[in-house]
């Protein structure tokens, strides 16, 4: 076990994990408090003019230092959209990763502590579902979504969506850590010892095995929440995600996109830079805990 | 009718499709309020398979095959899981091996001990609290209520074997089953948390049984003495009298390997061989092939119990002097 000591001395000795640390701090502040901090609010109609659209960076020629980025085809300000769309893309993210890891610990609990028939029937449904690819799925049951409901209802539901889909297709991946550490852990005598206390098997899973199981958790959450977010970009980029105006960090670089040619690359840039950073970050901060949470790896100090 | 009564009682695993081994062939014992019985035999001979019998709690794929196992005249092998629920932890508890791999890492003292009551009864948060510091200061646990909020990685391996024996109290049980609780601690230890064992039995009026390896623990805290050997008992009877006279070989022969038995200087007695895979038991008698007294009766069939012992040609306290001169006049 590391203790929490232990934990923020290896962090604040590890350059990457403090930038990565900073970037994400950052960037989550931005997203929380981008209704008071953004100079303008890009859901609100009346604060757009049209006539401000397509404007460079506030230092190039023919900026404006209202719109520090640059502003898009609606005249909304790169900054400000970066700023919500940022929000837009974190609550997809977790909120897919909260879907998948509910699911699948539940499931992989279950599998590794049942075993038996139990085991094999949900190990095989991880299979199938690991087979299809969750891009594939999200494509067609989105497509068919956008299809049926006219779009209002799609935008105001594209986000529930987008969760359930990233989240529903990526359970396996919990569950198959979760059952693995199971199986490793449901042998050891603290399990006998709370057979033998008379707690149901119920409490024996979730109160005494699943405790032991959440290092590896913790880790998959991160990288995760980072696969999570890209889904949801290459979705939104492919025009199946969040629409125009409720902007996630993908729809922005896709509305972007088409503009890039005739110069005005800012429209796309900064969002993918941002989107970048995001994924890097998280990326960067999981591979560090799987190695601080490992103890294989670890030397001899905490 | 006694408090406990185990009768013919077989656990059974699958090996292959349609086969089977016996880890326990036959087990039986009574146990009164407040007695306490020593169970002793080498690893493997199935002293802990039967503590988990008596609790319904064999591992799948293994089984209860055979026998029952009467609680105050209610057979525990018949209840549904719900109600052994309600026995297990609350009026039959248990102590394992080693205080270092059964308690929850992940958990607080305070949690673990708080669920076995919860577990048991409904109490509130704050008589739980007060109940458990007063069960850690009955364990003769120092500062008590800090440690509550301790994990048992903070603790040392002689307190946490108190916590455990703590756990196993809290519920007031009428039977504690002991699996070698002193075998994983410091030697300076054992002794301390044996005598606490045997303090609180006695004060509470707990039956006790004790799994263990060493017959000198045995001597000094039970009354009753069952010695096992692959999966069946060979010897029962008081303590006192396997001791001073054991009638079955194997019985003789684990006690004559006690280091006191031996001279200064000389090697220790042995029993030679070791005990037989419990998938490959030989015919006869079990023990016959160690067996300095073997005939050819003994590997034709098994001997039953008879009159607390498992053996054709039993020793009498003349033949037990005999051999000890005997081996004595080798060295």
């Amino acid at each position: 076990m590391i203790t929490w000591q232990g934990f923020l001395k290896r962090f604040f000795g590890d350059p990457v994990a403090i930038g990565a640390g900073i970037v994400l701090l950052v960037l989550v502040l931005m997203a929380v408090l981008a209704p008071l901090i953004a100079p303008q609010n890009p859901y609100d109609l009346l604060q757009l003019d049209i006539m401000d659209s397509e404007m460079p960076p506030s230092w190039k020629p023919g900026g404006d230092e209202r719109f520090l980025l640059g502003t898009d085809a609606q005249g909304r300000g790169v900054l400000s959209t970066i700023m919500y769309g940022t929000g837009i893309s974190l609550i997809i993210g977790i909120g897919a990763v909260v879907v998948q890891a509910v699911l699948g610990i539940t499931l992989g609990l279950i599998a590794g502590y049942k075993g038996g028939w139990i085991d094999s029937f949900l190990m095989r449904l991880a299979d199938i579902q690991m087979s299809l690819s969750t891009l594939m799925i999200a494509i067609i049951v989105l497509a068919l979504f956008q299809a049926a409901f006219d779009a209002n209802i799609y935008a105001d539901y594209a986000i529930f969506m987008l969760i359930i889909i990233i989240g529903v297709a990526e359970w396996p991946k919990f569950a198959r850590t979760v059952r693995s550490s199971v199986l490793g852990e449901k042998n050891k005598e603290y399990v006998d010892a709370a057979r033998v206390i008379g707690l149901p098997a119920r409490k024996v899973m979730w109160g005494h095995i699943l405790p032991n199981t959440l290092t590896p958790v913790l880790v998959i959450s991160t990288i995760q929440v980072a696969e999570a977010i890209m889904t949801e970009a290459a979705l939104s980029f492919l025009g199946l995600g969040m629409p125009v105006d409720r902007p996630s960090l993908g729809s922005l670089i896709r509305s972007g996109f088409e503009f890039v040619f005739s110069g005005q690359y800012w429209i796309t840039f900064y969002p993918a830079l941002v989107l970048i950073a995001l994924v890097l970050a998280l990326n960067l901060l999981g591979d560090w805990l799987r190695d601080v949470l490992n103890p294989k790896l670890r030397r001899g100090e905490d | 009718m006694a408090m406990l009564e185990v009768k013919d009682l077989h656990v059974a695993f699958p090996r292959g499709k349609h086969d089977e081994v016996e880890a326990l062939r036959g087990v039986s014992l009574t146990l009164e309020k407040g007695e306490r019985l020593g169970v002793v035999g080498e690893s493997g001979a199935g002293k802990s398979m039967l503590a988990f019998a008596i609790l319904n709690l064999i591992a799948e794929p293994g089984r209860v095959s055979h026998g029952t196992v009467k609680f105050n005249g209610e057979n525990l092998l018949d209840l549904k899981e719900r109600q052994i629920r309600d026995i297990r932890g609350n009026r039959i508890s248990m102590i394992f091996q080693d205080p270092m791999v059964t308690l929850n890492p992940v958990l607080s003292i305070g949690v673990q001990m708080m669920e076995t009551l919860r577990a048991h009864r409904k109490i509130s948060d704050k008589e739980a609290r007060a109940l458990c510091i007063a069960k850690l200061k009955e364990v003769a646990i120092p500062s008590a209520e800090s440690r509550l909020d301790a994990y048992p990685h903070e603790l040392s391996g002689g307190l946490r074997q108190r916590v455990v024996i703590a756990i196993a109290l809290l519920t007031d049980p009428e039977i504690i089953i002991a699996d070698e609780p002193t075998t994983a601690l410091d030697v300076t230890i054992q002794a301390e948390i044996m005598a606490l064992i045997l303090k609180l039995c006695r004060e509470k009026d707990v039956a006790l049984i004790l799994i263990t390896h060493d017959l000198g623990v045995v001597a000094e805290v039970t009354e009753k003495l069952m010695i096992m050997y692959a999966g069946k008992c060979v010897e029962t009877g008081p303590t006192r009298q396997i001791i001073d006279t054991p009638r079955h070989p194997y019985a003789s022969g684990l006690l004559k390997a006690l280091p006191q038995h031996a001279g200064r200087g000389t090697r220790l007695y042995q029993i030679p061989g070791s005990m037989p895979p419990i998938t490959n038991l030989p015919k006869g008698c079990t023990y016959h092939p160690r067996c300095d007294f073997a005939t050819q009766r003994c590997h034709g069939g098994e001997p039953d119990l008879v009159n607390g012992v498992a053996c054709y040609n039993p020793l009498t306290s003349d033949s037990a002097n005999r051999t000890e001169t005997k081996t004595e006049a080798e060295t």
